[in-house]
């Protein structure tokens, strides 16, 4: 049984993958793929900080920001290889996020969320105000080097990523974080060394999301990585669990394409994106997969998730 | 002189700041929650202001009323609907919800009121005073005066009423309220009936004072009240009307001797500095008495 699904999943892939290398998507279709995919990499990468973690951070767009303009900054004025471009772009968000990680993270939970908020607005209104990155005008012609395969094979390497880092005794060390802090203090896990880390790492693959961003739309500005953008990643990582990549990477692709099938709706789409984000809450807190992920549905029963743990508290 | 011009102009801003937050604190202060929904009621009330002169000729005073009436109603709706089902979830599960209120309030406000601004119509003509040199707007006046009279109508409310002590009560220990037999349910109700209220009223004199109402207009003013409400020390009823001040003069200030464009900044960096400084706030006490 579960052979056959993954021998699916796979099979599907491929066939996503050969059919966008003829060339049987048109350009649309291809254009929302690829989104889809850097979505995947915001949600996944906010997971490690919400999700596994524990700390709860609503500005990821801001360090998504950080990774954007640095990209499309070094790659409009220095000419430096796209590779260069998108490790310098994760590079330059990971260490705003350690900057910001060390005296923020010393809070707990709404403040703590609140904190992040205030950090995010603040390097939106930065970038507003200093003229390299041309206010609020932004940033065009950046070189359209982001296509679906690039996107896809980054989302890829995300997720090995952090499934791995998450699965290390590192990343038991974030879920015990996440679990009891006390507890983990006790147990002689440096916590607050650990919150820093995830953030960090965090807010580095939100940058490389930026980076793919930036070289995908060719265009940025400052309201491209508003609130309302943060927020967004956040409904796709509750929708799809809090501490779950199956179900951040479930959620990240649907609401990408959902919008798009909504657009005949197009004056209904938010409202219904924001009541299903509430109805989600009333009914179903821990969100589609919970802290579950694909292996663990697929072994049926006596596993539990990562950190598997009886409730859901969540904060 | 110049400065004191713009400590008038920052104190009516920050009336404004201090009514909204002090429906932040208040809530906090009872059910432990940041209601991301509040500068949406804010909105709403101001909405409710509009139409209220608009289509039903009403006068300022009758306007006000109906106003913060209808922001009650939706207070207390949204907290029936959305909040108190999940009195008993994880707080970051409440906080996502009120997210999603607010996000729902601003998306039905485009669809059902049309995203395009609106000019609020003349409650009375524009006057100047001139006192020495200094310009005072009636507008200003009815801003600080009404802000005033509200406050102080809220800390009587708050202290020498039996549902302000029942309030006290219940922020102080809920359980302990509960164990004394106070309707801890109809209390909440009474907070977010009150809290909307204030914002209601901070709505109808922004659309006076700015002439400019849009759906999306609670979404800024609503943040920068929350962080005047962390400011003041959240759950602390004076901290909210001090912070709220400070909030407006430091940011007409930023904007008189930098540029308006980092007007938005300001409160966060305000937020940041006292959640690193005083977490507590300027007027907090840990343990203190808090609503």
């Amino acid at each position: 049984m579960a052979l056959v699904l993954i021998l699916a999943g796979v099979g599907l892939l491929t066939a996503l993958n050969i059919g966008v290398a003829l060339g049987r998507f048109d350009q649309y279709l291809l254009g929302v793929m690829t989104m889809a995919a850097i979505n995947v990499i915001l949600t996944a990468s906010l997971n490690l900080i919400n999700g596994f973690t524990g700390q709860f951070s609503i500005g990821h767009a801001g360090f998504m920001a950080i990774g954007a303009y640095t990209a499309a900054m070094l790659s409009l004025f220095a000419h430096w290889p796209f590779w260069l471009v998108l490790l310098a772009g994760a590079a330059a968000a990971g260490a705003a996020g350690l900057l910001i990680g060390l005296p923020t993270l010393r809070l707990r939970g709404d403040y703590l969320a609140i904190a992040t908020l205030g950090f995010g607005e603040i390097i939106r209104v930065v970038i507003l105000n200093i003229p390299v990155t041309g206010g609020p005008r932004g940033l065009p012609g950046i070189p359209n080097l982001t296509n679906f395969f690039v996107a896809e094979g980054v989302m890829v390497v995300t997720l090995v990523f952090i499934y791995n880092l998450v699965n290390s005794s590192h990343g038991r060390a974030f879920l015990a974080v996440r679990e009891d802090e006390i507890a983990a203090e006790t147990m002689g896990i440096n916590t607050t060394a650990y919150k820093v880390i995830a953030f960090s790492i965090g807010a580095g693959f939100a940058g490389l999301a930026g980076s793919l961003f930036a070289h995908h739309l060719m265009f940025i500005n400052p309201a491209s990585f508003s609130f309302m953008k943060s927020i967004e990643i956040l409904v796709m990582l509750v929708l799809g669990g809090l501490g779950s990549l199956t179900g951040s990477v479930v959620a990240a692709v649907g609401l990408t394409f959902l919008p798009e099938y909504l657009r005949q709706f197009s004056d209904y789409r938010m409202v219904l994106y924001s009541a299903l984000l509430i109805v989600m809450m009333l009914t179903r807190p821990q969100g589609l997969f919970g802290k579950k992920e694909l292996t663990d549905l697929l072994h049926f029963e006596g596993r539990g998730g990562l950190g598997h743990s009886r409730d859901q508290k969540l904060d | 002189m110049d400065l004191l011009q713009q400590l008038i102009n920052g104190l009516s801003l920050g009336s404004i700041y201090a009514l909204i937050a002090l429906g932040y604190t208040m809530v906090y202060g009872i059910v432990r929650l940041i209601n991301f929904a509040h500068g949406d009621v804010y909105m709403v009330g101001a909405y409710a202001g509009f139409f209220a002169v608009w289509h039903y000729h009403l006068s300022f005073f009758p306007a006000l009323g109906v106003a913060m009436m209808v922001a009650a109603a939706t207070g207390v709706l949204i907290e029936r609907l959305a909040y108190r089902p999940l009195r008993q979830a994880p707080r970051i599960a409440v906080l996502i919800t009120a997210i999603g209120v607010s996000l729902l309030l601003e998306n039905l406000g485009i669809l059902i009121l049309k995203p395009e601004p609106r000019s609020f119509p003349e409650v009375f003509p524009l006057a100047l005073y001139n006192f020495g040199g200094l310009i005072v707007t009636n507008r200003q006046m009815a801003i600080l005066a009404v802000g005033l009279v509200l406050m102080v109508l809220l800390q009587y409310f708050v202290n020498f009423t039996r549902t302000g002590k029942a309030m006290r009560a219940v922020s102080f220990d809920m359980e302990a309220a509960l164990l004394m037999g106070i309707n801890v349910d109809r209390i909440i109700t009474v907070t977010f009936a009150v809290g909307s209220a204030l914002a209601a009223a901070a709505g109808v004199l922004v659309g006076i004072f700015y002439n400019r109402i849009d759906p999306l207009m609670g979404i800024m003013p609503g943040i920068k009240a929350f962080v005047a409400a962390v400011l003041g020390g959240i759950g602390v009823i004076p901290g909210a009307m001090l912070g709220g001040l400070v909030m407006g003069v430091a940011e007409v200030m930023v904007v008189a001797l930098f540029s308006s464009t980092w007007k938005d900044a300001v409160a966060f960096a305000i937020l940041i500095f006292i959640l690193l400084v005083k977490p507590t706030g300027l007027l907090g006490r840990p343990g203190g008495e808090k609503v």
